[in-house]
């Protein structure tokens, strides 16, 4: 008897999952048969991120919270786990293929290493990241919901201006690469996770198998995106291109900045946003994330309420996580994760500036009325 | 209020986002697409990243 009861309650959860599926697989088709089958795989890849992400609750923000305050290794050490294994992968495919296939290559400088600064303080007040704010906006978060334009302004604004940042001063671009290159990039990778669990508190070091689980699946997506794309995996210049999509059509001139001037953009401008890259992973991540909310019923939780001013922070939050993010050639997505593991020194400089913000960010919260003074 | 009317607004911005885009932007022509990967493909990759500048 309770076996039937349960299979009654089961069938429309199971028949809600499969149709929610196969209409995620015939958008996925409908985008490829109109703008070609690349953009249809990058939906899909962008869809594997956001269910991965929040379905198995992986992220960067958080992690990096539960490491300063807590001293919980456990993200930190996933986070590392991934980023080497795509390493593993991603360094001899470049060297393979070198006219097909290029990394998140950027030079590190004064703006690069301020603007990841602003953007690990400014993650920690919204909690969310580039990635984490698209998942967590997906999977009903209203903060990161109201963020989420204000960061697409912001990528706008930043990505405008970013020539003139870059001018302050810069290093010339700098690659790990070869054999070499990797084994490095492993020993720092393992020496961040090595130092994580040595400071980290008894019972906070051990992976649970989720955290496993996430690392090798986010991994093995953004390989094959690499391979798909041609590029490593970015979220922010999608969301600013959507922001200068729009100030186009309302009649801005964008041709005062030397970044959206430049040839590509433009032509990127000029393009369905269903041809650009980031784009489609953007989309896919919002979409994928909604998705396994909606699976684990999380879309049932209830909202908590902010005071205004914790209201203001959010809005200029996520205005300077778009803006500081392009100044730092990328989030914790294309710079992080995509610059280190394709051997780009700025993802170093990147993840160092960041977690030092993010140690500001998190100080910050409580002024600003988004948690309880401890 | 619960999280589903902040996700349902949301996936109506990107609807109308969509809509707009295609309303706006040239014609999507699939026949002109790149292929499926760019690994093995022979050409240059060709999409933009956060971490160019535009002189490169």
């Amino acid at each position: 008897m309770t076996d039937t009861t349960l299979s009654a309650r089961e069938a429309p959860r199971l028949r809600g999952r499969v149709l929610s599926v196969a209409s995620l697989a015939a958008a996925a088709l409908a985008v490829a048969a109109l703008a070609g089958p690349r953009s249809g795989a990058l939906l899909l890849i962008g869809l594997g991120f956001g269910i991965a992400m929040e379905g198995l609750r992986f992220g960067f923000t958080g992690p990096w919270r539960r490491m300063i305050l807590f001293r919980d290794a456990t993200g930190l050490v996933a986070q590392m786990v991934c980023i080497g294994l795509v390493a593993v992968a991603a360094f001899p495919l470049l060297a393979a293929h070198p006219t097909e296939l290029i990394g998140a290559d950027a030079p590190v400088g004064y703006a690069m290493v301020g603007g990841a600064f602003v953007f690990g303080a400014c993650m920690q007040i919204v909690l969310g990241c580039g990635s984490g704010t698209l998942v967590n906006a997906g999977s009903g978060n209203l903060v990161s919901a109201v963020a989420l334009p204000f960061f697409c302004l912001g990528s706008f604004f930043g990505a405008y201006h970013l020539v003139w940042w870059t001018g302050l001063g810069a290093l010339p671009v700098a690659v790990l690469s070869g054999t070499d290159g990797l084994a490095l990039t492993l020993v720092a990778l393992a020496s961040i996770a090595g130092i994580a669990l040595a400071v980290a508190e008894p019972g906070k070091r051990r992976l649970p198998a989720r955290l496993w689980i996430a690392a090798l699946v986010v991994a093995g997506l953004a390989v094959l995106h690499l391979a798909i794309a041609g590029q490593p995996w970015g979220v922010v210049y999608g969301l600013g291109l959507w922001a200068a999509k729009a100030a186009v059509a309302l009649g801005a001139d964008l041709s005062g900045s030397a970044y959206w001037s430049a040839p590509a953009n433009v032509e990127r401008l000029h393009e369905s946003v269903l041809t650009d890259v980031t784009s489609l992973t953007d989309i896919g991540l919002i979409a994928g994330a909604a998705l396994a909310a909606w699976w684990r019923d999380g879309l049932a939780a209830r909202l908590t309420g902010h005071p205004l001013r914790a209201w203001i922070a959010i809005v200029v939050a996520g205005f300077l996580l778009g803006y500081s993010s392009r100044l730092a050639f990328g989030c914790n997505i294309g710079a992080f994760l995509s610059g280190v593991s394709t051997g780009s020194l700025h993802g170093w400089a990147w993840f160092a500036a960041a977690f030092m913000g993010s140690w500001y960010g998190i100080k910050l919260r409580p002024y600003l009325g988004l948690e309880a003074r401890r | 209020m619960t999280r589903l009317p902040v996700v349902l607004a949301l996936l109506a911005a990107l609807a109308a986002l969509l809509l707009f885009d295609l309303g706006s932007s040239a014609p999507l022509d699939p026949y002109a697409a790149p292929p499926l990967a760019a690994l093995g493909s022979g050409q240059a990759a060709s999409g933009a990243h956060c971490s160019e500048l535009p002189s490169r």
